[in-house]
């Protein structure tokens, strides 16, 4: 299902990246299916923010939704990276491993029950620090459980991007969907850049960014199972492809030997050209499309 | 608290295995043994600083590709050898000051090997082994993401040079434009954001703090004594069940993570509604 960059279907392309996280989450359900839970009207806030003057949010940039995905029973819980960077705070947090702990006890009653999680986040909510990566350690265990039952597909489509902790949560899920206008990566390069200098990383050379962290480059590299366009039905359908097709035979951050014998096979004396990883990985998604 | 040396990680593995070296195969970075605790034996696992890594960035005690994945080898190597037999616990011992920020780890995407670390001692957890991390020295951001804090319970030293954060002082002032000075005193009101140890024993994630005179240089007498501190939190882990909801449920939780009791409760009741 590759479509062509030319004029027409650029054109009549219905942005995905445009949407706010409350927007995206519907865009993926089956039409009229879905509704909200702890949505702004119940105003559960942040209480740490107020005690530092920035101003919480009635979602704290979070939102959850349950509904049909081709006619099957899912949740998406969406970051809203225009709030504090779709940083993670306690609320954020929790919504998100509650909503999937709920999941998982829907799918061991036999209701089959998969995850949407769409990652536009820097990581820990600095204010709410140790509540932030306790909320990451708590949400990837979520992520473990829940993965036993029903698939936990990731979405990034940008333009924030997945980093920090977060990208561990990615790294854990079925799926990982991606878009061109995607990073995916642990460390940011401004702190690479300044924890290891200028050498090792320059923050302001745009480029090598994208070429090791844009979506592209992970999906290239079998780190990614579709790379789409930002168009919302293309997206809508990739999802939907994913939560029809259930779990992967192997989740990829289970595939320990495979990846350890690649790094053992790098030659560290140099910095590559992301691209060369394209070719030693073998760029395999285990999907294959585009 | 001085310079970070990653010495502590060393010592307390000789103290619990007898020994300090890598499984055959495996970097220098990472300590595994088996070695007798209470009534079990038990797989100790640590990250220690190697100056001669192969990877730059990973020379000083940090969680690197190389790290994260050996971890993860020889945490599954534990779980498929005792499947149907008993499950031998497993205790991450913790001094990690980060994870390896550097060019070539971001390429080789990291964020899978940390993934993998943390996925290999969750899956351990929910086959029913007792993971336990104990923190001996530092506990930063992704490392301890990477490297213990997927464990059924987590013990620490109640000491000066214990901390647990989501960011290293330097890098927090630096963001969050303060001084280091100030972000303390700051940190002093605004618990989560606390680097004490005794303020994040408060935050209820924590099963115990342990006292230990010089955790440089630990007593036979005080090595035992925490072995057997260790000993028990595997027993409670085995009676309990595999999730971390203990965390949510402790004393401390219910007083300071009254928002996430409130996410919980709500989501379950409007999850149920139509």
């Amino acid at each position: 299902m590759s479509s062509q960059k030319h004029g027409a279907a650029f054109i009549n392309r219905q942005s995905f990246i445009e949407l706010d996280a409350r927007e995206r989450a519907t865009a993926l359900f089956d039409p009229g299916t879905s509704r909200e839970l702890v949505g702004p009207f119940d105003r559960v806030e942040s209480p740490w923010l107020p005690m530092q003057g920035v101003t919480p949010q009635e979602d704290d940039g979070c939102v959850v939704m349950k509904g049909k995905i081709g006619g099957q029973a899912a949740v998406v819980i969406a970051l809203e990276g225009a709030f504090q960077g779709g940083s993670m705070g306690e609320v954020s947090g929790e919504k998100m491993t509650a909503a999937l702990d709920l999941a998982r006890a829907d799918s061991e009653r036999g209701i089959p029950t998969s995850a949407v999680i769409l990652l536009e986040t820097g990581g820990v909510r600095l204010q709410e620090a140790n509540l932030g990566l306790a909320a990451i350690a708590e949400l990837m265990a979520s992520i473990l459980a829940m993965r036993k039952h029903a698939p936990v597909i990731c979405l990034t489509a940008g333009t924030v991007g997945c980093f920090g902790g977060m990208s561990l949560a990615a790294g854990l899920a079925s799926y990982v969907v991606l878009t061109r206008e995607a990073r995916l990566g642990m460390n940011g390069p401004e702190v690479i850049e300044q924890e290891n200098g200028i050498e090792e990383f320059d923050s302001r050379d745009h480029a090598l960014v994208w070429a090791i962290n844009g979506g592209e480059q992970r999906f290239a590299m079998g780190l990614a199972d579709a790379l789409v366009d930002d168009d919302t039905p293309q997206i809508a359908e990739a999802i939907r492809r994913f939560v029809t097709k259930g779990l992967p035979p192997v989740h990829r951050s289970s595939q320990v030997a495979l990846y350890r014998r690649r790094i053992e096979a790098l030659d560290t004396s140099r910095q590559w050209d992301p691209k060369e990883l394209r070719t030693l990985w073998a760029g395999k998604g285990s999907e294959g499309d585009k | 608290m001085g310079e970070y040396t990653g010495v502590r990680g060393t010592v307390w593995f000789r103290a619990f295995t007898g020994s300090a070296s890598p499984m055959p195969g495996d970097p220098n970075s990472v300590l595994t043994a088996d070695a007798p605790l209470g009534k079990d034996r038990a797989r100790f696992l640590c990250v220690v600083p190697d100056p001669h890594a192969r990877f730059p960035c990973a020379r000083h005690g940090e969680v690197g590709l190389e790290e994260a994945y050996t971890l993860a080898a020889r945490v599954r190597e534990v779980v498929d050898s005792d499947k149907g037999d008993v499950k031998r616990p497993i205790i991450a011992i913790v001094d990690v000051k980060s994870q390896a920020y550097g060019r070539r780890e971001e390429t080789a995407a990291i964020f899978l090997a940390a993934a993998a670390a943390a996925d290999a001692y969750g899956s351990a957890r929910l086959a029913g082994h007792p993971v336990i991390t104990l923190v001996v020295g530092q506990a930063l951001s992704g490392a301890f993401l990477t490297h213990g804090y997927q464990a059924n319970r987590i013990l620490a030293f109640d000491d000066e040079g214990v901390m647990i954060h989501a960011m290293h002082k330097a890098a927090a002032a630096r963001i969050t434009r303060r001084s280091v000075k100030e972000l303390e005193t700051l940190a002093k009101d605004i618990l989560p954001m606390s680097y004490d140890i005794r303020d994040y024993a408060k935050l209820g994630m924590l099963y115990k703090l342990l006292h230990v005179d010089n955790p440089e240089k630990p007593s036979p007498q005080e090595t035992q004594n925490v072995q057997s501190e260790l000993a028990a939190a595997i027993e409670d882990a085995r009676r309990s069940p595999v999730d971390l909801l203990n965390r949510l449920q402790s004393k401390g939780a219910l007083e300071m993570r009254k928002a996430s009791l409130l996410v919980r409760s709500k989501l379950e009741e409007q999850w149920r509604e139509g």
